[in-house]
């Protein structure tokens, strides 16, 4: 029992870090009706504008605020900018080729720029170990998990109980009623894609200890976390949390009880489940179209 | 008439004169690295060793006056590519080839050097790569079946382990090492209570660890790539795994060192290479990486470095850029290293291609790795 329990608990660890990264596709598609295949690698740049700040002898937290700041205008302001406003007025296909297209740059970008090999990053918590019960779960693991609750309920309380956060929903809706009601379209499309840079921030700082700072250490997070996106619903961020945790936890399980070869595989094995017979996902609803 | 004949003349004089300047032009050396995927901090470093050594070289005037055109390209660990860039650089007439570093790439590529019959010096360390009679297949490392049995006897004579449980990456890599040093238990009457197969770029090793532990193993050992140790050693420490935990080369190299922090100390490894040995001549090569590149040279750093001097030392002794000659003279030859600083240690190479030198029994302290035990080699 405390064997199953110590793959369990690992497994929420590692799920919350998906669900972080989730997050970040449920709510670009929520707002504003983006799929952004580059969520992996916007995770993977701000690892990398953390290191080179820190490098400078800045601490960790100075170096996470000014990565913030960056993240904003580069993967926030200039992803709108240059992908999602010229694109979105042609459909999702040419926004998710692009997508597609600015993960291999920025991949590309830092293999070259930077460096091919992985480098240690730094971890925000202590080097500290619980026993509980037999099971052995790390300070690092614990603050992952609640940090990671707090932004999915702080994100979902954002957009259902601000003025803000209400507009932005009114946007994803209908752009033109929400013009009409005065809201400020731009801008709220411009705050969806900023807060979308700040989360990867975020699961930059909870992921990369784990993942260590790597140029492609994006590919395998996206997949995984759009996996985790779609099982727990598309269009709800508790989903985002449900869905990463599951995957986390079942892949762990797998590896111990089943076989290491088909770790990678639960995912999805789980995601075509869902999509065969609950496509809106676990907690998604469906979504109704007049034709 | 006189004008075809004068035509004639041009032409030949021209080819003359082409083949002149081939001669005396520099010689092109094909590197086949990852410089992206799994293996890109084996590559990336045993590129690092070969530029090194390149520029090296060509400062002191080259290889017998000739400057040497070193052109590295990433085959991204696929071996498909590899295979793909080994067919262009024979086809580009590289007089040798150097790499691939991950196993997989080389026994994918290697066909292509073969049929082309160019030397190719590589930096991975599988068993199979030098038993398929591949005349033009060298190595820049330790075959596991050389090194392995050096692991075996430590576990057995020092650590005084009865049972082990064994954690790989389930790659050629991996999965040769696993075969040798189980055969290497079973040869000193270990058991193998576990045989745990990792993948590559495996993240979370709590599953895997969890399984070490039921084992009830009274000692790990750990064969897996840089990244994966460096997660697996953190975890181990995070389950509270306090048996002995021995590897070889990649689990106690540098990189893992600095990736996995404090979780590396105590950790004992058989390396075939280390900065950290006390040689002189390794100890200036090191140096000389860290005034290069900024970093401390890991194992896959000196491989290629020694391999671009290994290159250099045996055009000079058959005195011809001839790689079908080179690789004929190289089986059963000797390189010192006080006539050739450049390949750090003696040096010798058997009819397989294997390569044959001292070694080092490291301990991890403090984030540095220590030097326990050299173990002498056959090289005469």
């Amino acid at each position: 029992m405390t064997d199953f329990l110590q793959l369990f608990l690992s497994g929420l660890a590692t799920g919350s870090i998906y669900a972080v990264a989730a997050l970040g596709f449920t709510l670009l598609w929520q707002a504003s009706g983006t799929i952004n295949f580059a969520q992996g690698d916007f995770v993977m740049l701000p690892a990398f504008m953390m290191l080179g700040f820190a490098s400078f002898g800045l601490p960790l937290l100075v170096a996470f605020a000014l990565t913030c700041v960056v993240s904003v205008l580069f993967l926030g302001w200039g992803f709108k900018r240059a992908i999602a406003d010229p694109l979105l007025r042609f459909g999702m296909m040419p926004v998710i080729v692009a997508t597609i297209g600015l993960a291999i740059a920025m991949r590309a970008g830092i293999r070259a720029g930077v460096s091919a090999e992985a480098q240690p990053f730094p971890s925000l918590f202590a080097d500290r170990l619980f026993h509980v019960g037999g099971v052995t779960v790390t300070l690092a693991d614990v603050g992952t998990l609640a940090i990671a609750l707090l932004l999915v309920f702080g994100t979902q309380a954002f957009l259902s109980r601000t003025v803000t956060g209400r507009a932005m929903q009114a946007v994803a809706q209908n752009t033109d009623s929400a013009t009409v009601l005065g809201i400020n379209v731009p801008r709220m499309i411009f705050y969806t894609f900023a807060i979308n840079a700040l989360l990867a921030c975020a699961a930059a700082l909870l992921v990369t200890p784990t993942y260590l700072a790597k140029f492609d250490m994006g590919e395998s997070l996206g997949m995984k976390a759009f996996f985790a996106a779609i099982i727990g619903g598309f269009t709800n961020s508790r989903g985002a949390l449900l869905g990463g945790l599951i995957v986390g936890v079942a892949e762990n399980l797998a590896a111990a009880y089943v076989s290491p070869a088909y770790k990678d595989a639960v995912a999805l094995v789980i995601f075509m489940l869902v999509i065969m017979f609950k496509p809106e996902g676990l907690l998604g609803r469906k979504a109704e179209r007049k034709v | 008439m006189m004008k075809k004949a004068r035509l004639l003349a041009t032409a030949m004089l021209a080819a003359t004169a082409f083949g002149a300047a081939a001669q005396t032009g520099p010689v092109k050396i094909a590197g086949i690295m990852e410089l992206s995927g799994s293996g890109a901090t084996p590559g990336t470093n045993f590129n690092n060793g070969v530029k090194l050594a390149v520029k090296e070289i060509n400062a002191a005037g080259g290889i017998l006056g000739r400057q040497i055109d070193y052109q590295p390209v990433d085959d991204q660990t696929n071996p498909g590519v590899a295979k793909a860039l080994a067919q262009k650089a024979v086809d580009d007439g590289a007089y040798v080839v150097l790499g691939p570093v991950h196993s997989g790439a080389t026994l994918v590529a290697m066909s292509e050097t073969q049929r082309g019959e160019v030397t190719n010096i590589i930096g991975a360390e599988a068993a199979s790569i030098t038993q398929a009679g591949d005349p033009y297949m060298f190595r820049s490392s330790f075959t596991q079946l050389t090194a392995m049995p050096k692991v075996a006897r430590y576990i057995k004579d020092t650590v005084k382990a009865k049972t082990v449980a064994v954690m790989f990456t389930n790659n050629d890599y991996g999965k040769g090492g696993r075969d040798a040093v189980v055969k290497a238990f079973d040869a000193l009457g270990i058991k193998v209570v576990a045989d745990i197969p990792t993948d590559p770029l495996q993240v979370d090793f709590s599953a895997a660890v969890l399984k070490a532990k039921q084992s009830g193993a009274d000692a790990l050992f750990l064969y897996t790539l840089e990244e994966e140790s460096a997660r697996a050693l953190r975890e181990l420490r995070k389950q509270g795994w306090d048996k002995p935990i021995i590897g070889e080369t990649t689990a106690v190299s540098q990189k893992t060192i600095e990736l996995a922090g404090d979780a590396a100390n105590g950790m004992v490894g058989h390396v075939g290479l280390t900065v950290d040995a006390p040689e002189p001549r390794i100890k200036d090569f090191g140096q000389k990486f860290f005034n290069e590149y900024k970093y401390k040279s890991e194992h896959n750093g000196m491989k290629g470095y020694i391999s671009m001097y290994v290159v250099k030392a045996m055009t000079e002794k058959i005195g011809k850029f001839d790689s079908k000659a080179l690789a004929a003279a190289m089986h059963g030859a000797t390189i010192s290293a006080d006539k050739n600083p450049g390949v750090l240690m003696d040096i010798g190479f058997d009819k397989n291609g294997d390569i044959e030198r001292e070694s080092f029994l490291i301990k991890v302290d403090q984030g540095k790795q220590v030097v326990i035990d050299t173990l002498p080699g056959t090289v005469k």
